[in-house]
């Protein structure tokens, strides 16, 4: 009967309607950090890869980077997207390099870095960045950003999976919150920002079980970038 | 109303259409701590080995670095408990108590088979709401037994078992490595090695080796047998000079002593 009708009335192939829910973004987890010096400042990031479930994606995946040589990022959020969104940083710098005959300035890419991002207002890249350089003065600056280019100057910033455990060690220990009679404007010297970063990564390690493996710091200051690298827990 | 609402016995499931709807509304239900677990056993020339890592997660957090996850059963039997904390704890303790009782009634030591029997039943009565997976050993007049009881009450008999979220982690040493007739040595160290596979491959297992020797008429507990996950020393100290915390000292109310309402803020030391 049915296949009668379907004769009389013309054949129409099937309508699938298909739920394969295909998901763009994924969040790699992991931790990154940012802290503003006098002269300069620094970023951290683990280089733990994972995918939010008990799996660990890679151990040794950087999150943060060199843009120039007055200028670093660090990253959280999907690994991809930070990926692009770095190499679209480095293209930007680039061309500003090739028309202008001088590197951009640190606010001035802190500026590119925001609205790049905005310009994927309605598809965003899922990263959260942490940018830091020096200024025109050889001072140092932090910004950090949300995912769609709100952008904010601090003194020290925290995102990942283990955020919420280090913004308010840094909160406590930069900026002496909840330090009665502490002197809340001194900016930390580079060596105390260097252990406040480790001692942040290492315990962020022990309860945190997204962060861990290897910590990459990166130290702006008036000679260039430096690099150090640190073993973390491997658990 | 039917008997079955009236009884007592079991859970209670009066606030399951109050918790959903509180769910949907946002307020949802506390996390249970759960021993995102590596828990492994085997059978070796004298007996039963049991391993275990020893952290608990909450979600993304570790709640404890050096969890207990060998539980006692009876004078020759142990039990890893994987899965909701709480669960294994008190389903391992409940059934402690049961064959102790047990013991005293026949006057015999219990059989690991009449442990695996009672966890089971219990378990499939909760139809997999209690959330307990374990890995149970023994040695009785029978020999060495090892199983598996998943929570929904099925149960496996095997020469060497893993559970956990670091299971897959842990059988991939065992399948590679286990043979029949293992010395006590040889099979410590391939128990030490499936735990420390789920330790440093799977996330929810972490921080140190529990191992559980069982033989004819003796146990070792080898508590932390292995520790691979020590902190390092912190760079600085963050010890606070006296006086840091702000505090405010209460005074009895004014209507007690007379005087003015409000309580000063102490800024002395």
């Amino acid at each position: 009967m049915s296949s009668l009708l379907s004769h009389e009335i013309g054949y129409s192939a099937p309508i699938e309607v298909h739920n394969h829910g295909f998901s763009p973004y994924v969040n790699n987890e992991g931790t990154s950090l940012g802290i503003c010096g006098e002269d300069f400042v620094l970023v951290a990031s683990d280089t733990r890869q994972s995918n939010g479930g008990y799996s660990i994606n890679a151990r040794r995946s950087p999150k943060a980077f060199e843009l120039s040589n007055r200028t670093v990022i660090a990253t959280t959020g999907c690994a991809a997207d930070a990926k692009q969104l770095v190499e679209d940083m480095e293209q930007r710098a680039q061309y500003y390099v090739h028309k202008h005959g001088r590197e951009m300035s640190t606010p001035a890419m802190a500026q590119v870095l925001s609205q790049l991002l905005y310009t994927r207002r309605f598809f965003p890249y899922y990263v959260f960045p942490i940018f830091a350089g020096l200024d025109a003065k050889g001072k140092g600056a932090v910004y950090n950003y949300d995912a769609i280019g709100n952008i904010e100057c601090v003194s020290h910033y925290a995102y990942g999976s283990a955020a919420a455990l280090l913004q308010p060690f840094l909160d406590n220990q930069i900026n002496k919150a909840h330090q009665r009679g502490a002197d809340t404007t001194a900016k930390p010297s580079r060596a105390q920002a260097v252990k406040l970063a480790i001692d942040a990564f290492t315990s962020a390690t022990e309860r945190d079980i997204y962060t861990g493996d290897w910590l990459e710091i990166f130290i702006v200051d008036s000679e260039g970038v430096h690099k150090l690298t640190r073993e973390l827990k491997h658990d | 109303m039917s008997p079955i609402l009236e009884s007592a016995a079991g859970f209670k499931f009066d606030n399951v259409k109050r918790n959903q709807l509180l769910s949907e509304k946002g307020n949802a239900a506390p996390r249970a701590t759960k021993t995102g677990t590596t828990i492994v056993g085997l059978i070796f020339k004298d007996g039963i080995i049991l391993g275990a890592d020893t952290r608990a997660t909450s979600g993304p957090i570790v709640a404890d670095k050096n969890c207990e996850k060998i539980h006692y059963l009876a004078p020759n039997m142990y039990c890893c408990g994987a899965g909701t904390a709480a669960d294994t704890e008190f389903t391992t303790s409940m059934a402690s108590s049961q064959l102790a009782l047990h013991s005293l009634n026949t006057g015999r030591e219990a059989r690991v088979a009449t442990a695996m029997t009672m966890l089971k039943q219990y378990l499939f009565r909760y139809q997999g709401h209690i959330g307990a997976y374990l890995v149970l050993g023994g040695y009785d007049v029978t020999g060495p037994h090892l199983y598996t009881i998943h929570a929904h009450g099925s149960t496996d008999k095997l020469p060497f078992v893993t559970m956990g979220s670091g299971s897959l982690a842990a059988m991939s040493v065992f399948e590679s490595r286990w043979r029949a007739g293992l010395s006590r040595e040889e099979g410590i160290e391939l128990v030490k090695d499936a735990i420390e596979a789920g330790i440093f491959n799977d996330l929810g297992s972490g921080s140190n080796v529990d191992v559980c020797v069982i033989t004819r008429n003796n146990v070792e507990y080898l508590r932390n047998y292995v520790m691979p996950n020590e902190r390092v020393e912190k760079e600085q100290s963050y010890k606070f000079a006296p006086g840091t915390t702000e505090f405010i000292v209460p005074k009895p109310p004014a209507t007690l002593s007379g005087e003015e309402e409000g309580t000063a803020m102490d800024v002395s030391a």
